[in-house]
């Protein structure tokens, strides 16, 4: 989980959204399951298989919450993707699932895109691809690197007797 | 509590903060109300049962079936897939103790209508579903947002839910829309402006006089798609909460301002929310997946579907401004006419506007989401166009293949009359 060393797959596709990445038809499922099969089901052209870091153009993962995108990239065998923006929902998504969202500036996602099959490294201890920073929500990445369960933490967080003192 | 002036989202965050946030760990925020419906819950509670976790508050979650229910009269499954999907829900319901709407119950629809219909969503609540169109219910001065399917295990397990707090972003509306030009015109030109990313880390709070005007239901409509600009929410404060509103002097993180007055029905033209124009302008780019060449008109373009129904606008004002326009006359493409629940349903039937559909040619059909998203049957061919009260024009989002043109109620039922794209105002004069 600390390091991520592969072949970049790149798709110079702006504001791709989940509806691309995984169509409602696919939704019907009630497991998190084989979904990578159904990856860009009805693009012309499915993203080559066996590099596990994704390239996009910015504003990755729009539009609707589906986690199926998540479950879907991971299953084709993708752990990180790489933009110069991703969409919050998804973002939430993919940490919720180990999935890295690495966000760069322009100029090394421009360099990125221009350069499909390079082999690159992301540590994300180090929070660092090919040695760039890149920023990661500080709770996430101590959670992936642990190993911590989400749900025990949040179950160990909240008191028996949690409510909100909200208007009425 | 902080003394400084606060944004209606901060007051609405601050009183639901069980844990702080810090640098390092997320806010525990408590969740008054959460809506669960088909498509994204049976993972979320496979993970209670495979970890002996009890639902914490049964009494805080509401349940209902839209996405893959059929709108056929009878509603016979013709997918054994979605049925399943369906009937688990139902069993989870069961095994867990919560309130389901489900296909028998007479208040059952589209989970973002009912849940205002029951008098669930109200100012000042946190609200959230495994959906993006969640963020409608902040017209009611509540903070709802989508959440994902890990998430909505969380929120059944604790009935909270780990987060960063989002920014803020003013959208000032000023003015009024004029005779023709709707709320749904309104947030397609909010979107254009700020782009399909414009909102993203930021709850969006509309305001000014133009969204004072706006009734309740057109104030869900605007909410909707606050997620199609990539916000993290959408709010409106009530009109009489003095405590739900953003004090004189707090801050925005950012701030837009449109003129409503120089709004007009606007139409998507691209395979994205944000690709909209006003409907008599010319398509600014040329689009391969639309087939659509640049400098021309979308006004008068053939159409083969009308479809008026969604979160977005299939309210009975919706219906109402529809059936307006269309009585009298008849439809010359295939029109689908979705009521957004067993309610809005009974009023519309109550009020003559199924008849007035039917006489036009229209199909009324059973409540549900229907063709926004098309995983019921209800979907587009290949290469077909449809104009869509909906709020998503994706590729293949109406089915593989298909072309959405994204409009307002008085837009679509225009264009059903004429079978072409059309600017509902020519009828209305």
């Amino acid at each position: 989980m600390k390091e991520i060393r592969s072949k970049t797959v790149v798709l110079s596709v702006d504001d791709i959204d989940t509806d691309q990445i995984i169509p409602a038809r696919f939704l019907k499922v009630t497991t998190r399951l084989g979904l990578g099969e159904h990856l860009f089901a009805d693009w012309p052209e499915r993203p080559p298989a066996g590099g596990e870091i994704l390239v996009a153009g910015k504003n990755f993962g729009c539009g609707s919450s589906r986690e199926h995108a998540v479950w879907s990239l991971m299953d084709f065998g993708f752990r990180a993707i790489v933009s110069s923006s991703i969409a919050d929902i998804f973002r939430n998504n993919a940490l919720k699932n180990g999935l890295i969202p690495v966000v760069v500036d322009e100029e090394t996602h421009r360099r990125l895109l221009a350069r499909p099959g390079a082999e690159v490294t992301i540590d994300l201890e180090k929070q660092t691809i090919d040695g760039v920073h890149f920023d990661i929500d500080p709770f996430a990445r101590y959670r992936l690197l642990q190993g911590i369960d989400e749900l025990q933490f949040l179950l160990d967080q909240v008191p028996e007797d949690a409510e909100c003192r909200c208007p009425r | 509590m902080s003394t400084s002036p606060r944004t209606l989202f901060d007051k609405v965050w601050d009183a639901h903060v069980i844990r702080p946030e810090t640098p390092d760990t997320p806010a525990v925020l408590f969740i008054d109300l959460h809506l669960i419906h088909e498509v994204t819950s049976p993972q979320a509670f496979d993970v209670l049962r495979e970890r002996g976790l009890r639902v914490r508050s049964p009494d805080r979650c509401m349940a209902t079936m839209d996405h893959s229910t059929p709108t056929t009269p009878g509603l016979v499954f013709t997918d054994p897939i979605a049925e399943a999907q369906v009937r688990k829900l139902e069993e989870n319901c069961k095994e867990f103790g919560i309130q389901l709407y489900g296909l028998d119950s007479d208040r059952r629809g589209i989970v973002h209508v009912i849940g205002p219909e029951l008098g669930l969503t109200r100012p000042g609540r946190t609200i959230v579903c495994g959906d993006s169109h969640t963020s409608t219910h902040g017209a009611f001065g509540a903070l709802a947002f989508g959440i994902g399917t890990t998430e909505v295990s969380h929120v059944l397990a604790t009935q909270c839910l780990l987060q960063r707090k989002a920014k803020n972003f003013a959208i000032r509306v000023e003015g009024q829309l004029q005779p023709g030009v709707t709320a749904k015109d309104l947030i397609l030109a909010i979107i254009a402006k700020i782009g399909v990313d414009g909102g993203t880390g930021h709850v969006l709070e509309y305001m000014g006089p133009a969204v004072r005007a706006l009734s309740m239901e057109e104030r869900m409509t605007v909410c909707n798609m606050s997620i199609e600009a990539g916000a993290r929410a959408g709010m409106i404060a009530p009109d009489d909460r003095p405590d739900l509103q953003s004090d004189e002097g707090a801050t925005f993180d950012r701030e837009e301002t449109l003129d409503a007055s120089k709004l007009e029905p606007m139409i998507t033209y691209g395979t994205n929310p944000g690709a909209a124009i006003p409907v008599r302008d010319a398509v600014p780019q040329a689009d391969e997946y639309m087939a659509l060449e640049a400098g021309k008109p979308l006004l008068g373009r053939p159409v083969d579907v009308v479809f008026i129904g969604s979160c977005t606008n299939s309210r009975i004002s919706d219906l109402r401004a529809a059936a307006k326009l269309i009585e009298g006359r008849k439809v010359s493409a295939r029109t689908l006419v979705v009521p957004g629940s067993q309610q809005v349903k009974r009023q519309a039937e109550a009020e003559g506007l199924n008849k007035i559909f039917q006489e036009a040619g229209a199909e009324w059909r059973e409540p549900g989401c229907s063709m926004c998203i098309a995983m019921n049957g209800d979907q587009l061919k290949p290469g077909q166009y449809s104009v869509s009260t909906s709020n998503r024009n994706f590729k293949g989002r109406q089915g593989a293949g298909g072309r959405t043109i994204l409009a307002s109620p008085l837009t679509a039922a225009a264009s059903a009359v004429s079978g072409k794209v059309s600017d509902p105002r020519e009828i209305l004069s």
